[in-house]
C-alpha cells in the first residue's frame, strides 16, 4: 500500500520536476538561491577571511583584477579594511533569515485573516478588508520607519515590522481563492458528512488554495529581501558591525568616490538574488498552473 | 389497528409544515412553504418537480445546511426517530447526525470530491470522525465500501485521486462515502442527473441493492419520473415550494389527480405514439411563478388548463381523496374528488386518524 502511494507521489513529482527542469531560467535562479542558502547556512566554510577583522592599512581596496587590489581579497575591502566577499557571505545569513521569517509571519497572519474573511464573509469580511485597505494606504517604508523608530531597531523588531507589512497581500490572495473554492461541491459535501467548520476550512478550502500561495510567497521573499535592504540602508535594520547587504551599501555610500566596490557589490548581489526569486516564482507559477501546458506546446511543430 | 400501529412506529422522518424562505432582491422567496411528508423505515420516498420547486431546499433543510443568510428555516418541524425535532437541536448534535444518521448524495459527482485528497482518505475521514475508529480500520472500511459499490480492484482505487475516475465511478465513491457510517436515511439529490443513461441505470440499481443491504431509507429527489417509477414507493410532487400531490407510485402513474401531475406525465414522449398518428407532445404552458410574487390562490392557477374562479382566490388545502386503492392519496386541488370530505391542511392529520 505504502509502495503504491510512493509510486503515485513519485509520478507526480516527476511531472512537476520535468516542467521545472525544462526551463533553464528556473535552474539558473534555483542555483543562485541555493548558493545563497549555502552561504547563509555555512558562512564559516566559505568565507575566505574573518568578516569582522579590520585592518586600516588595507582599507578600500578594489576587487581582484583592478589596479591596486590586495591579494586574497577577491572583492576588495571596505572602509575598515574588512573583506567584502566574507561580509557578503555572512550577510546572506541575516538577509535570508530576516526575509524568510518575515514572509512566514506575513503568510500566517495573512492566511488566517484571508481564510476567515473569505469563509465567513459579511461583517468579518468587511472588517478585515477595511483593515487591509487602511494598512495599504500607508506606504510600507513609511510605516516600517515609524514603527522601527518608535520601538528601536533590532532583529526581532525588524522581523515583526516586515511581517506586519506583508500580511494584507497574503490575506487578499487567500480571500480571493477561498471565495471561489468555498462554492465547490466538495465543500457542501464535506458539511453534509458532518465535517466541522475548522476541518472544512483547513482541509477542504485552504489546501485547494495552496498553489497561488506558494507562488506568491516566492515573490514576497524577493520583496522582503529588498525591504530589509532598504531598512538597513536607512540605518533602521540590523545594526553594525553585523553585516547585511543593505547595511553594506549604506556604509559604502560615503566612500563611493574613493571605492565603488563597497556599495556596488552588495547592490549587485541583492539584484541577483531578487531576480532569481522572481524568475523562480514565474516558473513555479507556470509549473503549478494546469492551464499553462508548456510541455504540450513545445511538442507541436513550429510553422 | 395492529398494522396501523406498526406503521406508526416505523416512521423514520416526519416533516411537518416546513417553511424555508430566502431573502431575495425582490422580497422574500418562499422556496419551501408548508411542506409535510413522512418517510417510513426502509422506504424510498420520491420527491419530484421541476427546477426551483424546492426539492433540494427541502433536503438541505433536513440537513440544516441552508446557506444562512440569505436562507432561513422559518417554521415547521423535522422529526427524526430517536433524535426529536432536528430544527431545535444544537449545531454540534447536527454535526453528529450529518453523515452518521443522515447522509447526502449530490447531483454533481465531478465537483463533490475534494481534488487534493485520495478518495480513500475522503471516505475514511467521516468514518474516523463518527465511529471513533483508528485510521487503519477506517481505511480498511473504505476499501470494503468501494468494493460494495462495485468499484473493481478497490484496494488500488482507494489510493487514487478523484481526477483519475470517471463520473459514474465518482458517484459510486460518493455513495460509498454516504453509506460508510450506516446512516438511517440517505438524501439523494438528483443522484443520476449528471450521468449518462446506462450509468444511471447502474447507479439506481446499486442504490436499490445497497438500500436493502444497509437497511437504510432513501429520500430521492429527482425531476425524472422514470427514476421515480423505478425507485420509489411513495411520491410527493412539488410545485413552487409546496407539495401538490402525494401518493404511492402506482396511483400516481395510474390516476394522477392534480393538473400539474397530469401535465408532467403528459409531457413525457412516448415511443408508441411517434410511429402512428402525429400527435404533438403536450407541454405545460407558461413558466413557474416567481417565488417572491406567488399568485394569490392556487400556485398553479396561472398555468392550469382547468382553472376555476375559486383557484385564483384561495389556495386549496392538501386533502385526502379516497381512490379505492387503499393508500392515502393527497391532492392540493379544488377539482379533486373529495368524497371523504376530510380536509387535511398541510397533511397534519392524515396519519394520526
Amino acid at each position: 500500500m505504502q509502495k503504491m502511494r510512493n509510486e503515485n507521489f513519485k509520478k507526480r513529482l516527476r511531472a512537476f520536476s520535468q516542467k521545472i527542469l525544462s526551463s533553464k531560467l528556473a535552474i539558473l535562479s534555483a542555483l543562485l538561491i541555493f548558493i545563497a542558502l549555502v552561504c547563509a547556512l555555512f558562512p564559516g566554510w566559505l568565507a575566505p577571511k574573518d568578516p569582522y577583522e579590520q585592518d586600516l592599512s588595507r582599507r578600500l581596496k578594489p576587487p581582484v583584477g583592478f589596479e591596486g587590489s590586495a591579494p586574497g581579497y577577491y572583492l576588495g575591502t571596505d572602509q575598515l579594511g574588512r573583506d567584502i566577499l566574507s561580509r557578503i557571505i555572512l550577510g546572506a545569513r541575516i538577509s535570508l533569515l530576516i526575509s524568510g521569517v518575515a514572509v512566514a509571519v506575513a503568510a500566517s497572519l495573512g492566511v488566517a485573516a484571508g481564510l476567515l474573511a473569505g469563509y465567513y464573509g459579511r461583517k468579518t469580511d468587511l472588517l478585515i478588508m477595511r483593515l487591509i485597505d487602511i494598512q495599504l494606504a500607508f506606504p510600507v517604508i513609511l510605516m516600517a520607519l515609524a514603527i522601527v523608530a518608535a520601538v528601536g531597531p533590532s532583529l526581532f523588531n525588524l522581523i515583526v515590522v516586515m511581517g506586519i507589512s506583508g500580511w494584507p497581500r497574503f490575506a487578499r490572495i487567500v480571500r480571493a481563492s477561498v471565495l471561489s473554492v468555498k462554492e465547490e461541491g466538495y465543500v457542501d459535501a464535506a458539511h453534509s458528512i458532518g465535517a466541522s467548520t475548522y476541518r472544512v476550512m483547513i482541509h477542504h478550502i485552504l489546501l485547494n488554495c495552496l498553489s497561488p500561495l506558494i507562488v506568491f510567497a516566492t515573490f514576497e521573499l524577493a520583496r522582503m529581501i529588498l525591504l530589509e535592504a532598504t531598512l538597513s540602508f536607512l540605518g533602521l535594520g540590523v545594526q553594525p558591525p553585523t553585516p547585511t547587504w543593505g547595511g553594506m551599501i549604506n556604509e559604502g555610500k560615503q566612500y563611493i568616490y574613493m571605492s565603488w566596490a563597497v556599495s556596488v557589490i552588495p547592490g549587485v548581489v541583492i539584484a541577483l538574488i531578487i531576480l532569481s526569486f522572481n524568475m523562480l516564482g514565474d516558473e513555479l507559477r507556470d509549473a503549478l498552473d494546469p492551464h499553462t501546458e508548456r510541455q504540450v506546446m513545445r511538442g507541436f511543430p513550429t510553422t | 389497528m395492529v398494522t396501523e400501529n406498526r406503521q406508526e412506529n416505523s416512521e423514520l422522518l416526519k416533516i411537518r409544515g416546513l417553511k424555508t424562505y430566502f431573502a431575495a432582491s425582490g422580497g422574500i422567496a418562499r422556496a419551501v412553504d408548508d411542506v409535510s411528508l413522512t418517510l417510513r423505515m426502509g422506504e424510498t420516498l420520491g420527491v419530484v418537480g421541476e427546477s426551483g420547486c424546492g426539492k433540494s431546499i427541502t433536503a438541505l433543510s433536513i440537513m440544516r445546511l441552508i446557506p444562512q443568510p440569505p436562507g432561513r428555516i422559518v417554521g415547521g418541524e423535522i422529526h427524526l426517530t430517536g433524535r426529536g425535532d432536528l430544527l431545535s437541536l444544537p449545531e454540534s448534535d447536527m454535526r453528529d447526525i450529518r453523515g452518521n444518521e443522515i447522509s447526502m448524495i449530490f447531483q454533481e459527482p465531478m465537483t463533490s470530491l475534494n481534488p487534493v485528497f485520495q478518495v480513500g482518505k475522503q471516505i475514511a475521514g467521516p468514518i474516523m470522525h463518527h465511529k471513533k475508529v483508528s485510521r487503519k480500520e477506517a481505511w480498511e472500511r473504505s476499501v470494503e465500501m468501494l468494493a460494495k459499490v462495485g468499484i473493481p480492484s478497490p484496494e488500488k482505487r482507494v489510493k487514487e485521486y478523484p481526477h483519475q475516475m470517471s463520473g459514474g465511478m465518482r458517484q459510486r465513491v460518493m455513495i460509498a462515502m454516504a453509506l460508510s457510517c450506516n446512516p438511517k436515511l440517505m438524501l439523494a439529490d438528483e443522484p443520476t442527473t449528471a450521468l449518462d443513461v446506462t450509468i444511471q441505470a447502474q447507479i439506481l440499481a446499486l442504490m436499490n441493492r445497497l438500500k436493502e443491504e444497509f437497511a437504510t431509507s432513501i429520500l430521492l429527489i429527482t425531476h425524472d419520473l422514470g427514476v421515480i417509477a423505478k425507485m420509489a414507493r411513495n411520491v410527493c410532487v412539488m410545485y413552487a415550494g409546496s407539495i401538490v400531490e402525494s401518493t404511492d407510485v402506482r396511483s400516481l402513474f395510474a390516476n394522477p389527480l392534480h393538473p400539474y401531475t397530469r401535465g408532467l406525465l403528459g409531457s413525457i414522449p412516448r415511443m408508441s405514439r411517434a410511429g402512428g398518428k402525429k400527435a404533438r407532445l403536450s407541454t405545460i404552458k407558461g413558466i413557474v411563478p416567481n417565488l417572491t410574487h406567488l399568485p394569490e390562490g392556487c400556485r398553479f392557477s396561472n398555468r392550469c388548463m382547468e382553472v376555476l374562479d375559486l383557484c385564483r382566490k384561495q389556495q386549496p388545502p392538501l386533502a385526502t381523496v379516497s381512490t379505492g386503492t387503499g393508500g392515502d392519496h393527497l391532492v392540493r386541488c379544488w377539482l379533486a374528488p373529495a368524497p371523504s370530505k376530510e380536509l387535511c391542511d398541510g397533511g397534519t392529520s392524515h396519519s394520526e386518524k
